[in-house]
């Protein structure tokens, strides 16, 4: 990038929105990804629409690289500017714009944390559910760009379920409006589909319409152990079986529970080879039957241990071992990958048998825990990134990761997204054909290639 | 920037320092979730002012990727310093003390601001800065235009660095252990306890000293203050300035271990932490200090906590104060010793007293000690937040811990045209004692 190009991007957004220092510029050179990080040639805050269109054409027409980036807490490097250029830093763009009663909906801009919404729309008795783990951090923008999900994704869905209209601007500045408050709307393409989940290779979006649903009544949550693998299995199976549809139903392996018991003292036997942790929720009534026939299902399946927690106090006591599973697996070693495969429901005491089974061969430490229901895991990594050795180990780990959960039917991403992090397995999940189409696709809307480029869908 | 100086150029000046930064820094799996509490990213937007940012800088300036500019300096010291990003990290990473560690080495390399240099060579000099504060008591009334019925000033003209509209505290004309002989006897004493009164209270806020000796003689606890005690030197040890924080640090510790004392007593959130966390991390690897600063930190606490856990106070004695109140917790309270029950309690056990608990009552109030110097109006956004939570419980007093919170949140109350008095938990405590007398 060039000082003109600088200047001309100050008198579009102001001089104190364009950040060119080398301090600065460093620390919008990473994201949450270990192992990737790039400097950009500057950091462009635009306050409004009409300001992200006048920056992507001036990069349009100059060829610069863009990066659209919200809080920076991408799993896949997707943040990361990887060839320079501008980091399109949209948390300026931060207002709830409406809240639809009426229709259920909300219009907001990208920047509006995913928790703020939550606790603005909480006193109307509304929920916009998706939760990733970063739900206190993460922009909007950057979770339906991700198409992120979260611990609720079994009962009700990911990002993709919940936009029904985006503002976005293309690549050349255009700026386009898809789908909106329409509950059935089949006019032409869906586009927002598309954009949801496009990791900002698309389009750079401007505004969410989302949809909201009714915050549920009661909750109930429960645990059970199991020392066997299998007996967790069935009993995830059994549970959906019964027509039960948890809104969380997690799982942890035994690398974690011991890694947890090692750090939290919660009372977990080491020996165990999985813990479920199971929450019920809706009409007070229909949470206490479901509750009874997920703790029938446990018991049939040979839990070891079974608890219900009485009260919410109880209910936190059974959540802790879940929420320390990712801190004290981070705190092991310094570089922590949290890898995100997913396969189907009935495959996942295979998939977490292989993943130790990788572990073990390769000296590496992974503790899986994840999202049985939906059979979202998240084989976590731990290791230090500082040790070229170590890291071979790693990456074969890895590589054979992504593999085995294809094999099984599963896909390389359930929710962080591909970004740089899993492309090179991209082609063998997709085969060329699908690959082809998905770089057409990226070729229309962005013919010179500016947005998020070489991510995704790789270099076209 | 001719005046760059290099990792490699530290590295050779300070070896020790570097090496044990790199693992910790190593640690920060760049997961962000500090940027949900830093009270200044929230503010500023910007990655170089949270944790997360402020680490990453660190590691780029031991990569030799940039420069340890003024850039750097600025960067490093945005930061209230009130642990929040630290007790929120999942990976444990003590982000608070590796951003002073990043101060300490911006002073190495660079030197200490001008202003600071001169400000803590005075307070090195503890006559001299003795001297200054009385002056400033007596001759501050030229300067400050006092405000009916509460401890807080006005500038009358612009001051150095001072934003001209800035509510603070007068200085007191006799500091407080002028007030009052070395050694305050009881009858009967119950025990020996050795006050230390910290700079604030003995300058500025003479009437949280005054309450703090009241309340102990309630409880027949023989109060002494130390007449050679001095600056906790937090405010030095904050600005990345080592060296001069441990003279402080050992002219007092030496000061309080000659008295023999059975506790010692502090009003304030950061003056006991110093005591009990900063003295023993200062002098880790001095075999002959540690021991003496590992006995001192074991029988120092701050006020609340030593009437509760050790005094066990008689609430009989009490008497009604009429009053509806809330509690901000320092960050060095909340984050820093961890006491926030036993304030509350203190609040609890006085009749008459009605308790509204303030929307996160721990999170900071922009002040960060002498942050609010350099970056009033950072601070000041920071400040509207809490006053804000303050004025939804309609209480009409706001109690607190500790002195600069206090000078905070009565300028931010002042500001924003609300009229709660702000006091030290202590003061009402006095005052349910003195209401106790009356019965």
């Amino acid at each position: 990038m060039e000082k003109h190009h600088i200047n001309a991007l100050k008198e579009i957004v102001g001089e104190e929105n364009v950040l060119t220092s080398a301090e600065d510029l460093y620390c919008y050179s990473y994201d949450a990804t270990p192992g990737h990080a790039h400097m950009p040639d500057a950091v462009v805050s635009p306050a409004n629409t009409a300001e992200t269109s006048k920056i992507l054409k001036l990069a349009n027409e100059n060829h610069i690289p863009v990066y659209t980036r919200g809080s920076g807490t991408n799993l896949s490097a997707g943040c990361v500017p990887t060839k320079g250029g501008i980091v399109l830093l949209m948390t300026r763009l931060n207002k709830i714009l409406e809240v639809d009663l009426e229709n259920l909906v909300a219009v907001v801009e990208p920047g509006v944390i995913v928790a703020d919404l939550n606790k603005e729309i909480a006193s109307l008795g509304l929920i916009y559910p998706p939760d990733p783990g970063t739900v206190a951090t993460a922009t909007l923008g950057g979770t339906v760009a991700e198409n992120a999900g979260g611990l609720r994704g079994l009962k009700y869905g990911v990002s993709k379920h919940y936009v029904m209209g985006l503002e976005v601007v293309l690549a050349n500045g255009d700026i386009m409006n898809t789908g909106g408050k329409n509950v059935k709307d089949v006019s032409g393409y869906d586009m927002t589909k598309l954009f949801t989940g496009s990791e900002g290779t698309l389009c750079v979006i401007t505004k969410i319409i989302s949809k909201l649903v009714p915050a549920p009544e009661a909750r109930k949550a429960m645990m059970a152990i199991f020392k066997d693998l299998d007996n967790a299995g069935k009993a995830v199976s059994s549970i959906i079986a019964a027509k039960i549809i948890p809104a969380t139903l997690e799982i942890m392996d035994n690398a974690t529970i011991r890694t947890v018991e090692d750090y939290a003292k919660v009372g977990l036997p080491l020996d165990a080879e999985a813990v479920l942790l199971i929450e019920v929720d809706g009409n007070p009534i229909v949470v206490e039957k479901e509750a009874e026939k997920v703790m029938e299902a446990l018991k049939a399946n040979h839990a070891d241990l079974v608890q219900i927690a009485k009260d919410d106090a109880e209910r936190d006591k059974l959540w802790a071992a879940r929420r320390a599973a990712l801190p004290a697996l981070a705190k092991l070693r310094p570089t922590t990958y949290v890898e995100d495969a997913t396969v189907p429901r009935n495959k996942v005491p295979d998939f977490l048998r292989e993943v130790s089974s990788i572990a073990k061969k390769h000296n590496v430490t992974i503790g899986t825990f994840g999202h049985a229901g939906d059979g979202n895991m998240h084989p976590t990594i731990v290791c230090d990134i500082r040790i070229p050795e170590e890291m071979e180990r790693v990456y074969q780990a890895m590589d054979e990761m992504f593999k085995a959960a294809i094999a099984l039917g599963g896909t390389l991403s359930g929710e962080h997204g591909i970004g740089l992090g899993k492309l090179p397995w991209m082609e063998q999940q997709h085969g060329l054909v699908t690959m082809n189409a998905m770089r057409s696709i990226k070729r229309a809307l962005d013919p010179n290639l500016i947005l998020n480029p070489g991510k995704l869908v790789g270099e076209c | 920037m001719t005046e760059k100086i290099t990792a490699k150029d530290i590295n050779e000046q300070d070896k020790a320092l570097l090496s044990d930064l790199q693992d910790a820094l190593a640690n920060c799996m760049k997961c962000g979730n500090c940027m949900e509490v830093c009270p200044v990213y929230k503010e500023v937007g910007k990655e170089a002012a949270v944790a997360r940012g402020k680490l990453s800088l660190m590691e780029g300036v031991l990569k030799g990727s940039i420069p340890l500019s003024a850039a750097f300096d600025a960067a490093m010291s945005k930061c209230v310093s009130c642990k929040a990003c630290t007790a929120k990290c999942p990976c444990g990473v003590p982000a608070d003390e590796l951003i002073l560690r990043g101060r300490q080495a911006a002073v190495k390399a660079r030197g200490l601001h001008p202003i600071k240099k001169k400000v803590f060579a005075l307070l090195k000099n503890r006559h001299l800065f003795d001297f200054s504060l009385r002056m400033a008591g007596i001759f501050g009334p030229l300067s400050f235009k006092k405000i009916p019925g509460k401890m807080a000033a006005l500038a009358r003209f612009p001051m150095p660095g001072m934003d001209y509209k800035r509510v603070t505290a007068p200085f007191a004309s006799t500091p407080l252990r002028s007030q009052y002989p070395e050694v305050i006897k009881v009858d009967r004493p119950t025990m020996r306890v050795g006050f230390f009164t910290g700079c604030t209270i003995n300058y500025i806020y003479t009437d949280v000293g005054q309450s703090v000796i009241n309340v102990l003689k309630e409880n027949n606890i023989e109060v002494t203050m130390p007449s050679m005690q001095h600056c906790c030197g937090t405010p030095v040890y904050m600005s990345g300035d080592v060296d001069s924080a441990k003279i402080l640090a050992k002219h007092n510790i030496e000061t309080f271990d000659s008295y023999n004392f059975d506790y010692i007593v502090s009003a304030c959130g950061s003056c006991t932490e110093a005591f009990r966390i900063e003295f023993p991390h200062l002098f880790h690897d001095d075999p002959k200090m540690s021991a003496m600063t590992e006995k001192l930190a074991k029988k120092t606490y701050e006020i609340s906590e030593f009437l509760i856990d050790v005094v066990k106070i008689d609430k009989t004695k009490l008497g009604p104060v009429n009053a509806t109140v809330t509690m901000h917790d320092p960050c060095h309270m909340a984050r820093g010793i961890k006491v926030t029950k036993q304030p509350r309690e203190v609040l609890k056990s006085i009749p008459g007293l009605h308790f509204v608990e303030m929307k996160a009552p721990d999170r900071c109030c922009g002040s960060g000690g002498s942050f609010s110097l350099g970056n009033y109006e950072l601070s000041r956004k920071i400040n509207d937040k809490k006053i804000a939570d303050i004025a939804s419980t309609n209480a009409d007093t706001v109690v607190t811990s500790c002195g600069t919170c206090r000078m905070h949140l009565t300028d931010g109350l002042f500001q924003n045209n609300m009229n709660q008095d702000a006091l030290h938990v202590i003061q009402v405590l006095d005052r349910s004692y003195k209401a106790g007398h009356q019965k």
